[in-house]
C-alpha cells in the first residue's frame, strides 16, 4: 500500500463458514483504527462459493466448527488465491480453526493429518483435554505488540516449525500447548485467540495495520479497547 | 401415585420433601434439588412418572420456557396438566414437575437442548417440539451442528410426533428422522448458523425467504402445515383457515412461539379457536417482558442470551424515543466468553439513548463504540431512571435488555417479578 491515495483493503475470508464466534470483530476494529487516523478502508466478505481476491492487504481468517474448517481448507486451498496474496506480502490474521487452516496440516474428527494452505510453517493435531479460557501471552518483543489477552476454546496443538516462529509466550492458558502461542511468518500471523482478538488487543491491530501503511502510525488516545485490554489483564493475572 | 411401584413412591415423596425444605430455608425454588434426592432412590423414576400420561417436550436454542407456557396454557383446556414453568429444564426438574402432579394425565416440560435425546427415550413423549439452533455459550455447550445430530438419532429411535420449525435447516434436518411430524413455518430472523447443509455440508441456497435448499444433495425445506404471517398478525392453519393473533407477548418470535403452541394443541384435539384465547392471557414468563414501575416509568424487561436473542430484542424494541438499558454479565449460566457481542449489529441503536451496565459492561462500551453508537455506563437500573426522570419529567417507558444472569439481578431488585 504505497499508494496512500488509495483504500486499505481488508478481506474477510469465508464469513459463512469461519465466523463462529465474533470474528466480525477483527474486521471492523481494523477498520475503525485505519479510518480513525485518515486511512480509508474497504471491506470484502468473501463467501466460500465465491474467488478470494488476490489484491487485499489484510485477510482475516476466523474460527469455524470442525466440518466447516475442513470445507473451508479444501476452498481454500483448491482456490489459491489467499496462498497468491500471502506469497505477494499481503498481511494476514487467523484465528483459532484459521490458524490451524493456514498452517501445513491439521488434525480431523480421528486426529488423521489434512492439508492447509500452507502460508504458515505449523502443524496441529488435537490434544488429550479442550482448552477454554480466558488466556494471557506475551508477544515477541520485535513485534511491538505487547502483552496480548484473549479467550481460547479448542482442542489443538501446535508445533511451529523452523520458517515460522511462535507469536508469543503463555503467561497463562493453553495456547500451542508448549507455553508458546500462535505463530508468525513475514507478514502472516496465526493465533489461538478466538473471536475478536483485535477488539481486545488494540496494539495487535495496530501492528497489522503498520505492515501495509508505510511509516509510523499516528498514534490514538486511549478509548475502550485500551480499558478492556487492561480489565481482562487485571481479570486473568489478579 | 397409586400406579407407581413402591420405590418410585417412595422416590417421589422424599424428592417433594427435599424440595419443600428447598423453599422453606429460601435455598431455592426446590424444582431441582427434589429430583436430585428422588433420582438417588430409583433412578428410572422419570420413566416411570411419565408412564401413562401424554407428555409434549420443548427444546430449542431460544424460547423455550415461554414456548412451554404457552402450550401448558392451551393444555389447560383439557384439566390439570404437569409442567416445568420455573425452568428447571434438566431430568431433576421433570421429575419435580411429574411428582407433583401426580393425576394429570397431560403435561408440558421444558427440556435443555442437550438432554433432549435422553429425556426422549427416558418418557416417550406423545409430541417434541423443535424450534431453533443457534449458537450459545459455546464455552461449555456443544457444536450445534452435533446437537442436531443426536436430535435426529434419538427421534428416528422414537414413536413421537415431532412439531418443528421447518424455517431453520438444523432443525429441520433434525426433526426429518421422526417419522411423524407436523411442519410449522415459524421464521428465522438469525440466519449465521445455517449457511451449511446440516446433511452435506453444501452451501444453502436460502431464497426466497423462508425457502432454502441445498443445490449438492438436495436437502430441502419440508412443505409446512402451518405457518405464521407477522405483517398480518395471523397464524394460518392446516386447512387455510387464518385466525388473528392479538398475543399480549410482543414480537415475531412470540408469533412463532404461538403458532407452534396451537399446533401442538391440535395434536392433542384442541381447536385454534380453543387454544388461542388462552395464550392471548399470557403477558409476561418468569420476568421476561413483564415491566415494573419505578419512579412512575414502566420499565419492560427482555432476557436476551445470544445473537439470536439479542436480533429478536431488538425487534420489540419501543419507538426511537425510548430508552434502552443494555446489561451483560459473564458468569457461568451467561458463558463466560463475550465474543458473542461481536456477532450482533447494534448500529440500529444510533437514534436512541443507550446505557451500559453489568459486569461486562467495559466489553458492551467497546463493542457500541465500534459500531458508532453514543452511549452513556451506568452501575443500576434505579439510578439510570432516576437520572432520566429528572431530564424528562413526563418520561413514560425504558426498555431493559439483558443476559442471563444480569437479568436475574436486575429481576431481584425488583422482587423476582413474574
Amino acid at each position: 500500500m504505497t499508494d496512500t491515495s488509495s483504500a486499505l483493503r481488508i478481506v474477510w475470508i469465508y464469513p459463512d463458514l469461519l465466523s463462529t464466534y465474533g470474528d466480525q470483530g477483527n474486521v471492523l476494529v481494523l477498520k475503525r483504527r485505519a479510518e480513525l487516523r485518515g486511512i480509508p478502508t474497504e471491506t470484502v466478505h468473501v463467501l466460500s462459493s465465491d474467488p478470494v481476491p488476490e489484491q487485499g492487504d489484510v485477510y482475516l481468517l476466523g474460527g469455524g466448527e470442525d466440518r466447516p474448517q475442513i470445507l473451508a481448507a479444501q476452498r481454500l486451498r483448491a482456490d489459491g488465491g489467499l496462498k497468491r496474496a500471502a506469497e505477494a506480502g499481503a498481511a494476514v490474521l487467523a484465528v483459532c480453526a484459521g490458524y490451524q487452516i493456514v498452517g501445513e496440516s491439521f488434525g480431523d474428527d480421528d486426529d488423521n493429518p489434512l492439508a492447509g494452505v500452507g502460508i504458515l510453517d505449523v502443524r496441529s493435531g488435537r490434544g488429550q483435554t479442550r482448552a477454554v479460557g480466558e488466556i494471557v501471552a506475551d508477544v515477541d518483543p520485535a513485534l511491538g505488540a505487547g502483552r496480548i489477552t484473549g479467550f481460547e476454546n479448542h482442542q489443538g496443538r501446535t508445533a511451529v516449525g523452523p520458517s515460522a516462529r511462535p507469536l508469543s509466550t503463555t503467561a497463562t492458558g493453553i495456547g500451542n500447548g508448549d507455553g508458546t502461542e500462535g505463530a508468525v511468518q513475514g507478514q502472516v500471523v496465526g493465533t489461538y485467540l478466538h473471536g475478536p482478538a483485535l477488539p481486545r488487543n488494540p496494539a495487535l491491530a495496530d501492528m497489522l495495520l503498520s505492515w501495509r501503511v508505510g511509516g509510523e502510525l499516528a498514534p490514538l488516545p486511549p478509548a475502550w479497547g485500551e480499558r478492556l485490554h487492561e480489565e481482562r489483564l487485571a481479570a486473568a493475572l489478579g | 401415585m397409586s400406579e407407581l411401584p413402591l420405590r418410585a413412591q417412595l422416590a417421589s415423596v422424599l424428592g417433594k420433601s427435599a424440595a419443600s425444605l428447598s423453599r422453606a430455608t429460601g435455598r431455592g425454588d426446590g424444582s431441582v434439588i427434589g429430583g436430585r434426592v428422588a433420582l438417588k432412590v430409583e433412578p428410572d423414576l422419570l420413566g416411570k412418572l411419565a408412564r401413562g400420561r401424554r407428555l409434549t417436550l420443548v427444546s430449542a436454542t431460544n424460547g423455550k420456557t415461554t414456548t412451554t407456557r404457552l402450550i401448558a396454557a392451551a393444555l389447560r383446556e383439557l384439566g390439570p396438566i404437569a409442567t416445568n414453568e420455573q425452568g428447571a429444564n434438566m431430568p431433576t426438574g421433570h421429575i419435580t414437575a411429574l411428582a407433583k402432579e401426580p393425576d394429570a394425565r397431560n403435561g408440558v416440560l421444558e427440556v435443555d437442548e442437550k438432554y433432549l435425546p435422553q429425556v426422549i427415550n427416558a418418557t416417550n413423549p406423545a409430541v417434541t417440539v423443535l424450534m431453533n439452533l443457534s449458537r450459545d455459550q459455546m464455552d461449555r455447550a456443544s457444536e450445534i451442528n452435533l446437537l442436531a445430530k443426536k436430535w435426529r438419532d434419538a427421534l428416528r429411535s422414537s414413536e413421537t410426533h415431532v412439531v418443528a420449525n421447518a424455517d431453520d435447516p438444523l432443525v429441520a434436518w433434525a426433526g426429518l428422522g421422526a417419522r411423524h411430524a407436523t411442519w410449522v413455518s415459524a421464521g428465522q430472523r438469525w440466519k449465521e448458523d445455517s449457511w451449511c447443509c446440516p446433511e452435506c455440508g453444501g452451501h444453502l441456497k436460502r431464497d426466497p425467504d423462508p425457502h432454502w435448499e441445498c443445490p449438492e444433495c438436495g436437502l430441502a425445506r419440508p412443505d409446512t402445515g402451518w405457518a405464521v404471517d407477522n405483517d398480518d398478525d395471523v397464524v394460518v392453519d392446516p386447512n387455510g383457515v387464518r385466525f388473528r393473533m392479538e398475543l399480549n407477548l410482543p414480537g415475531d418470535a412470540n408469533r412463532s412461539n404461538a403458532a407452534i403452541a396451537m399446533a401442538v394443541g391440535a395434536a392433542y384435539g384442541i381447536h385454534p379457536k380453543q387454544s388461542l384465547p388462552r395464550l392471548r392471557e399470557i403477558r409476561s414468563v418468569a420476568g421476561r417482558y413483564t415491566s415494573v414501575v419505578t419512579h412512575g416509568t414502566e420499565v419492560r424487561l427482555l432476557l436476551a442470551k445470544n445473537p439470536a436473542g439479542w436480533l429478536e430484542s431488538f425487534a420489540v424494541l419501543g419507538p426511537p424515543d425510548v430508552p434502552v438499558l443494555l446489561s451483560v454479565n459473564a458468569q457461568v449460566p451467561d458463558g463466560k466468553d463475550t465474543s458473542w457481542l461481536w456477532d450482533v449489529d447494534y448500529t440500529v441503536l444510533r437514534e436512541r439513548r443507550v446505557f451500559v451496565l453489568g459486569e461486562r459492561r467495559t466489553d458492551l462500551a467497546l463493542r457500541l463504540e465500534t459500531d458508532g453508537v453514543p452511549f452513556e455506563v451506568a452501575d443500576r437500573v434505579d439510578d439510570v431512571v432516576a437520572r432520566l426522570k429528572g431530564e424528562r419529567p413526563d418520561l413514560a417507558k425504558v426498555d431493559v435488555i439483558a443476559n442471563y444472569t444480569a437479568f436475574q439481578q436486575i429481576r431481584a431488585a425488583y422482587g423476582r417479578v413474574q
